[in-house]
């Protein structure tokens, strides 16, 4: 009932039921006027509240863990509201000229949100406090204000704060911080954001020497490594941690997999067969959020789910690449509760409160259980009450990868990844943005930066090879001293060489590297009149997608988007010109897979599950009839071996193998293996991978061969493929491109934008396809390409994972040579046709393209003829 | 018959022609993006654009600078291969005609070997309008050879007979899903437009508004460079960017 009076949404403390929790008198604990606040509400602080205050009050950095609904929002900014009130009490002095708490969370939407919240107490109590959000959209006259006025709290990202560290005046506006809040720490640690918001608060600290950082993050598997990221090193020899404050567990949540009567099908991620289930679930709640993988499958799923609305309840779409109008919309109609059910994306999945959702309904498979864990949070903002998650597997290997999901769930195990070295990039990035404000001197500037957590690590050498980098390019054989960024001073420190530099850094910064976007915009005439896109009239814009997609469409294909089904005109500039048709089956973006690798956690779970036939009753039926029959025809893997099945299909010979290493890593061993298959004489045509398996086919007949010896199975799968196949394949892959791109525009070597040329910077660029290509040839060890290289090992091609997968299979691959295909094998076969070829495809691709014109041309000269 | 299948396809299916004809001379394509007149003995190369990376150095993006190393040895081994009595570059074979001077001492002396036992022409480009003495071989606006004029920027007029660099283009198919987007030689068979030799020269969709009228659209045909073979395309398989 208090809720209903509360705007600070995250606290939980409204139900008198919980003063059993609290502590014995919290007016002892909590100052004036903020304990007449709370009695006032009749709310009692949380333990977990009391105890950050006071550990902040003393100056002690401190990590709070709670899960959501933990007021964790509240309590991250009480020591800064207490010390401000405290302060406005004195007679006040001049008007303040520095900041005193800066607020950092990785969606603008979310400090806008926070700041909306914030505002509540701080009127009621009458605080004498200046609360003022700075994002990307923040118009330039404010953020000039703001430099010169700044507010008591600014609420603000990481780019943000490394813009205003790159100003001259950055040592007085952050001279007399006290407290830096990093919200949703769990999901900025660990990436590149992460690298840089680590780097800033290095500086901030070097600006501020008395600053306390205090961290908050949802539960997470290694707590201490976050903990970590909040304190200062001194290099690699000491780890020094954050005070760790945790909140207690909220209600275990309500979890499980939907039942379905319909058959499950073998492969696909689209959900659609449960489409009736899932109907009947959102008319039984109040307000359902659909969670999905992929934009292109919330799309489809949206649409499928309007066909069966016979009810007309009020069912929304929500995903990143939507017009931000349509989104702010949405969310509008989330917190009014004027919404039965929302299809949403990952957009949705960090903390921002959207009112009062009574089910969590993920679609496909969650991919790891602290994002299951996240979502299922999203149900139930409140801590005493079992959040209710319904899960959807779109097929049979999904279904048991949800029961692993949900069986971690109700242990509370988490999978967070693992920290890794802070990347090169964004640190030639940082350099620049620190010579940018004042010269620095090298040596200082090494032990601030290996005072910040991802870089600890980092050697001299590797620290001036960044700022060799920055200063000249750091090539090895020629060098542009005359065309230096940064120059030595006589006293040995770096300056950048022309106030021009800044200008170029300020426009460039940041470490989000979109995919190049195309607008989706809606022409005004209606289709059918087979105009050109440029004789269309341009209405309104719809939203973005990535190029790519747009790539692959022909005029009068149709697709879904925003909801609609859309029909593709033409591209202008950087318009995609569509226009609405009434065709049912839209030609769906392709699938992209989960776009999040599962878990090497979960993964493991899955791999266990499946060993234990004992465990295959808690599976439903269909799919324990699956692994019976599986374990009947050929066998189920144990948990630490691979199985290899070989068997012979229409004209050509199979071989399947079970990682569970996630698509990524499986499409890289599917590269390597087909290299090395060649080389053994196997004729492979191809490979296919899904989440949990790979197939590779060929002309030879893979089963015999190994049979009689002429193939190795431990050889074909060792270690060294790592090597010089690696390296061989890398040189052509265009995901190393796409790694090499990101690379290259966050570290500075080209840029998103240049002074100057904002509209018509396409002029300014050089490809990066080919700078990859002369750097890759005449300077194979360049910091750049081993920052890509660190890259995509752990992204997109994923070699760690395949690395740890090669070392745990040494010895334990069993073979079966089948006559057929296996149960298990089913789902990636079922992918072949979806995906391309490897190797010389292109090539081939270009000379069928010629052949297939000789043959039309042929063809239709003999009708023409007729 | 057999004339309506020439015009189509005028060598037998299914291997690769290997000749453009442009105003009834034989040229033939090579896979490195240089094109080489038999009957002439003479290489054509255009849009070199040496020096790119230093140029954008000046601007403050430090570009890898060993791009000019290597357009210069994909050009030595172009040259070696077809061993021309005579090279005629394009235009735009410098990205700023003053880099030409600031030229790396090992850069030139390539340059200068290259040069020996055979003619050689430089044919000035928007971007080097005023190229030096000192990189050797002949400096014009325009040179014809057997009734073809070689220049820079293509002319537009009706007549044609002409072979050009300056527009960069490329083509872009769509095969089974995979889009594929290539440096080409682009003709209608009367006039050619030679793709970019440099190693960071862009390029621009044969599509684009850029190529106007130069071509006849029903004749249009994009030579798309692949590793080894150069492969023509009917015009109305090209996509735009």
């Amino acid at each position: 009932m208090a809720r209903a009076e509360s705007k600070v949404k995250e606290n939980p403390n409204d139900v008198s039921a919980t003063a059993s929790l609290a502590l014995e008198s919290p007016q002892a604990a909590l100052p004036e006027p903020f304990a007449g606040w709370f009695r006032k509400r009749r709310w009692h602080p949380h333990a977990h509240q009391l105890e950050l205050l006071a550990k902040v009050s003393e100056g002690r950095d401190a990590l709070l863990i709670a899960p959501t609904g933990g007021g964790k929002t509240l309590a991250g900014f009480l020591p800064s509201l207490v010390d401000l009130a405290r302060q406005g009490h004195r007679p006040k002095p001049q008007a303040r000229s520095a900041i005193h708490t800066l607020y950092v969370s990785p969606l603008k939407a979310l400090a806008v949100d926070i700041a909306r919240n914030l505002s509540t107490p701080i009127e009621e109590m009458g605080l004498p406090i200046r609360l003022e959000t700075r994002t990307g959209d923040t118009p330039p006259s404010r953020r000039a204000r703001q430099r010169i006025s700044p507010p008591d709290i600014l609420l603000t990202t990481p780019e943000q704060i490394a813009l205003m560290l790159s100003h001259k005046d950055a040592a007085e506006l952050f001279g007399s911080l006290k407290i830096v809040i990093l919200d949703e720490l769990h999901a900025l640690a660990s990436s590149k954001r992460g690298d840089l918001l680590a780097l800033d608060l290095a500086r901030l600290r070097t600006h501020a020497p008395e600053l306390t950082a205090v961290g908050l993050s949802a539960t997470v598997a290694r707590p201490y490594e976050l903990a970590a990221f909040l304190v200062p090193h001194k290099g690699q020899t000491t780890t020094r941690l954050a005070e760790i404050v945790t909140a207690r567990e909220g209600a275990k949540a309500d979890i499980s997999i939907l039942k379905s009567e319909a058959e499950l099908p073998w492969a696909g991620h689209s959900g659609r067969y449960a489409l009736s289930e899932i109907y009947e679930a959102i008319k039984a709640h109040r307000m359902s959020l659909m969670f999905v993988n992929t934009r292109s499958q919330a799309e489809m799923l949206f649409h499928e789910l309007w066909r069966y609305n016979d009810a007309n309840l009020a069912i929304a779409l929500h995903h990143g690449s939507l017009d931000v109008g349509q989104r702010r919309k949405v969310e509008a109609a989330m917190v009014a509760g004027k919404l039965r059910a929302v299809v949403c994306t990952s957009t949705l999945d960090l903390g921002i409160d959207w009112g009062d959702v009574d089910l969590v309904i993920n679609v496909g498979a969650p991919k790891g259980a602290s994002r299951l864990a996240q979502r299922i949070g999203r149900a139930n903002h409140r801590l005493d009450e079992p959040s209710k998650a319904l899960l959807v597997p779109a097929n049979r290997f999904e279904v048991v990868e949800c029961q692993a999901a949900l069986e971690a769930a109700e242990e509370g195990a988490q999978d967070t990844p693992p920290s890794r070295p802070g990347a090169l990039d964004v640190l030639a990035q940082h350099v620049l943005g620190t010579a940018c404000a004042a010269p620095f001197d090298p040596d200082q500037f090494y032990r601030e930066v290996v005072s910040a957590s991802p870089y600890q690590g980092l050697t001299r050498e590797g620290f001036d090879k960044v700022v060799e980098f920055v200063a000249t390019g750091g090539y090895a054989l020629a060098n542009y001293d005359r065309y230096a960024k940064l120059k030595r001073t006589p006293n040995g420190r770096y300056r950048i060489a022309h106030p021009k530099i800044a200008q170029q850094y300020r426009l460039n910064v940041g470490t989000i590297v979109e995919a190049p976007m195309v607008r989706v915009r809606l022409a005004r005439l209606k289709a059918g009149a087979l105009k050109p896109a440029s004789m269309l009239a341009p209405g309104r814009v719809l939203g973005e997608v990535e190029e790519y997609f747009i790539e692959q469409l022909t005029p009068g294909d149709s697709f879904a988007f925003a909801g609609e089904i859309l029909r593709f005109e033409g591209l202008r500039e950087l318009d995609a010109i569509v226009t609405r048709t009434h065709t049912t089956e839209p030609k769906v973006p392709s699938y992209e897979g989960g776009k999040f690798p599962l878990s090497t956690y979960l993964a493991d779970r899955v791999r266990r599950l499946l060993a234990e036939s004992g465990s295959w009753s808690r599976l439903p039926d269909q799919v324990s009839h699956w692994l019976r029959f599986q374990a009947d025809v050929s066998v189920v893997p144990g948990p630490d071996e691979i199985l290899v099945e070989t068997f012979p299909r229409g004209k050509k010979h199979y071989l399947v193998c079970y990682p569970f290493e996630g698509r990524l890593a499986h499409q890289s061993l599917g590269m390597l293996l087909t290299r090395r298959l060649e080389r053994a004489g196997a004729a492979p045509l191809a490979f296919v991978a899904n989440e949990y398996a790979l197939a590779i086919w060929g002309l030879n007949d893979m089963g015999e061969m190994v049979r009689t010896g002429r193939l190795d199975l431990t050889k074909l799968f060792d270690e060294d493929m790592l090597g010089d196949d690696l390296d061989a394949w890398l040189a052509s892959s265009s995901l190393m491109k796409r790694s090499f791109r990101v690379c290259a525009i966050i570290s500075g070597l080209i840029e998103r934008r240049h002074p100057g040329q904002e509209k018509t910077g396409r002029q300014m660029t050089v490809s990066s396809d080919l700078i990859y290509d002369v750097l890759r040839q005449h300077e194979p060890d360049h910091i750049l390409l081993r920052a890509a290289f660190a890259d995509a090992a752990t992204g997109l091609i994923d070699v760690g994972r395949l690395n740890q997968f090669l070392q745990r299979i040494r010895g334990r691959i069993r073979h079966i040579a089948l006559s057929q295909v296996s149960p298990l094998a089913v789902p990636v076969m079922l992918e072949i046709g979806r995906e391309s070829v490897p190797g010389e495809a292109s090539e081939t691709l270009l000379r069928e393209t010629v052949e297939e014109l000789i043959a039309e041309a042929l063809s239709g000269h003999a009708q023409r003829k007729a | 018959m057999l004339n309506a299948k020439l015009d189509l396809m005028p060598e037998s299916a299914p291997s690769l022609r290997s000749h453009i004809l442009v105003s009834n001379h034989e040229m033939r394509p090579l896979a490195a993006g240089a094109l080489y007149w038999e009957a002439e003995d003479t290489l054509l190369v255009a849009d070199l654009h040496l020096e790119k990376g230093a140029a954008f150095a000046a601007l403050g993006m430090l570009l890898p600078p060993y791009d000019t190393r290597t357009t210069l040895e994909r050009l030595h081994k172009v040259i070696r291969a077809a061993e021309p009595s005579r090279v005629v570059a394009l235009g735009d074979s410098f990205h700023r005609s003053h880099l030409a001077e600031s030229l790396a001492e090992d850069d030139l002396a390539m340059l200068i070997r290259l040069q020996q036992g055979r003619e050689w022409y430089w044919i000035c480009g928007n971007h080097d309008p005023h190229l030096p003495a000192c990189i050797g071989g002949t400096i014009c606006t325009t040179l014809t050879i057997n009734g073809i004029t070689l220049r820079h920027e293509p002319s537009g007029n009706g007549s044609g007979r002409e072979i050009a660099g300056h527009l960069h283009p490329v083509a872009r198919i769509a095969r089974r899903g995979s889009v594929i987007r290539r440096r080409c030689f682009a003709t209608d068979g009367n006039r050619l437009v030679m793709p970019a030799f440099g190693a960071y020269a862009g390029g621009l969709n044969v599509l684009d508004e850029a190529f106007g009228s130069l071509f006849l659209r029903n004749r249009l045909e994009a030579w798309m460079m692949g590793r080894a073979d150069v492969y023509p395309v009917l015009g109305s398989l090209l996509l735009p960017d």
